[in-house]
């Protein structure tokens, strides 16, 4: 009896969680079906009223616009080089702080975290300023660079986590077994260490993202403009009356790239998130 | 490019064989230095130096809309922001959305990691579905907030019972601060949780059964048990959601843009900055930010006792 009761609350503690997370997204889904008429009309409810329906029509609206089709592009692209540069340097960092003694490991492991900790928008102005004048506000460059830095902290930490459980003693047992060094590396280590160098990534893919702050403030037309921020200029400054369904479906779009990242990954990115802040 | 570090490593450790060990640490310090350079230079760069640069320049009269104005003024912006009371009222604005949200997200986050924890069935689901909030962009978050709270176009009017259909959340400061905070407390819940869960997995089962065979009841084991060995995990996780609550930007940024008195100071700093070009006072809003980040740290690392070097069993 008593352990029936324990069953029903845990299932009924996973459905509180299921719609937690999706309900949320399952409402801006259903906005970004709702037509244009309906929304400015007023068009209270969860789901789009009969004949209050839009199809497709906002999503081919979002896909056709220009400005959020450029937004995209930057985003994919600056998130996607800003990942691969942070992981590479943080692969070394991380390397040296899990396997080599050296003076200085805790000042670069204290900054890390005091940079993970930074207030970023206290960083905006003295950067728009550094940026303009050397040039690179409003470009990948200038918003690269930031997300490298405050991508790091995160991803050393939890490539340091990762690599302290490698067993590095098979790298020698390999060579004694007659490999060479380039093999046991290789075939020993390369595989061990790929799978936190993925999660590593996806993290820092995630932040690189997600980031709003520097979006807004280091850019100034599409050129280099990152989806966040394209999302929050779509319409204008007035926060009160916005096409809601269109700037939904965009919001849909947005998101899709984290769904699948999450739907393929996800054990990875749980192991990646809590490796960093519980265990070394 | 890791292959060169491997090689590196291994002709550190070939020495090592021949050599005495002080030059073996010595190759080993040499090495570690180029590897951490690079990364260590980059964060200092974006962080460090515009830091120091803010510091300068929050002691001029400075505004880029008039660029060869700029004056020496001392700590006169220091001045003109401390005893300003918008500084301190977002100031409050900021701490209160701290301490509200870390508080519902703990207990919340809390109660679905034990869920998360006895579940056995389904429970690559439940963890792909925690993981999307924590995914989805704050602004993409921040609209379907506001939507759903919009007394037009939402849902939640008609789904609470105890405010009118045509109840304006936004309408004044309160309401407005509590779309801001459900928005997020939505999305990082899940963080908090995972972090918990990972704590609750290092609770031993045998001290729980054995409390149980004592008798303890279920409230027991929770407050006698399972809490105190899991400090360090709780701690880290309020440590880290505490600081990233008090940089709270995009949910305001989009849902309110400050409107009824909801700014946070980050949002105070950026609108500064950004939309007034005003670089003196924004750098010395910028400096007082940082500061009051550290001394939150500060208070927090203090007032729990969190060991990070401890929690990361780091040396």
């Amino acid at each position: 009896m008593k352990n029936l009761k324990g069953n029903l609350g845990t299932i009924l503690g996973c459905a509180l969680i299921l719609i937690w997370c999706l309900l949320p997204v399952a409402w801006i889904v259903s906005l970004s079906f709702k037509s244009q008429e309906a929304v400015t009309n007023g068009s209270p409810g969860f789901f789009p009223s009969s004949g209050g329906g839009a199809g497709w029509a906002n999503y081919t609206k979002v896909l056709k616009d220009d400005q959020f089709r450029q937004s995209i592009i930057n985003s994919i692209g600056i998130s996607l080089i800003a990942t691969l540069l942070s992981v590479i340097l943080a692969t070394l960092a991380a390397y040296a702080i899990a396997r080599l003694e050296f003076r200085g490991k805790k000042f670069v492991l204290t900054t890390a975290l005091v940079i993970a900790m930074f207030p970023v928008v206290s960083l905006v102005g003295p950067l728009f300023d550094m940026w303009r004048t050397l040039g690179i506000y409003n470009t990948w460059p200038g918003l690269i660079i930031p997300y490298m830095s405050f991508t790091l902290p995160l991803a050393i930490w939890t490539l340091s986590a990762f690599f302290r459980e490698i067993p590095w003693e098979m790298e020698q047992a390999a060579q004694v077994d007659g490999a060479t060094s380039w093999q046991a590396f290789r075939k020993v280590i390369v595989p061990l260490a790929a799978p936190g160098v993925f999660t590593a990534a996806i993290l820092t893919f995630f932040f690189a993202w997600n980031d709003f702050v520097f979006g807004i403030s280091l850019t100034s037309t599409d050129k280099a403009r990152p989806i966040p921020a394209a999302l929050s200029f779509f319409v204008g400054d007035d926060p009160f009356s916005r096409p809601a369904s269109v700037l939904a479906a965009g919001a849909v779009v947005a998101t899709i790239p984290i769904v699948v990242l999450v739907l393929f990954f996800q054990r990875k990115i749980v192991a990646g998130l809590t490796a960093g802040a519980v265990k070394g | 490019m890791t292959s060169a570090i491997a090689n590196e490593a291994k002709a550190g450790k070939g020495k090592k064989a021949k050599a005495p060990t002080s030059d073996r640490s010595r190759s080993e310090n040499r090495l570690a230095l180029k590897l951490v350079a690079l990364p260590l230079a980059l964060m200092l760069l974006v962080t460090a130096f515009p830091m120091l640069r803010a510091l300068y320049l929050s002691l001029f009269s400075y505004s880029l809309t008039a660029p060869d104005d700029r004056k020496f003024i001392g700590l006169d912006n220091y001045v003109t922001a401390l005893t300003d009371s918008l500084f301190w009222k977002d100031t409050g604005n900021t701490v209160m959305i701290m301490i509200i949200t870390v508080a519902f997200e703990l207990v919340i986050g809390f109660a679905f990691a034990m869920v998360m924890h006895k579940v056995i069935f389904a429970r690559g689901v439940i963890r792909t579905s925690i993981l999307i909030p924590y995914g989805v962009i704050t602004v993409v978050s921040g609209f379907a907030w506001q939507f759903a709270f919009s007394n037009t176009n939402g849902f939640v009017n008609s789904w609470l019972p105890f405010v009118g259909d045509d109840f304006n959340w936004f309408g004044q400061y309160h309401s407005s601060m509590i779309a801001i905070m459900a928005s997020e407390i939505w999305k990082t819940t899940p963080f908090m949780s995972l972090l918990l869960l990972a704590g609750l997995a290092q609770v031993s089962e045998d001290m729980l059964e054995a409390a149980k065979v004592d008798g303890a009841t279920w409230w027991q084991r929770l407050y006698k048990v399972i809490l105190p060995n899991m400090r360090a995990a709780i701690m880290v996780a309020v440590l880290f959601r505490a600081l990233d609550a008090y940089r709270i930007f995009d949910n305001i940024f989009v849902m309110t843009a400050g409107a009824n008195g909801t700014e946070s100071i980050s949002f105070l700093t950026y609108r500064q900055v950004i939309e007034q070009f005003q670089l003196g006072i924004g750098s010395a809003l910028s400096v007082l930010l940082f500061l009051s980040v550290l001394v939150v740290a500060f208070i927090i690392v203090k007032l729990f006792r969190v060991n990070l070097a401890d929690a990361r069993q780091e040396g």
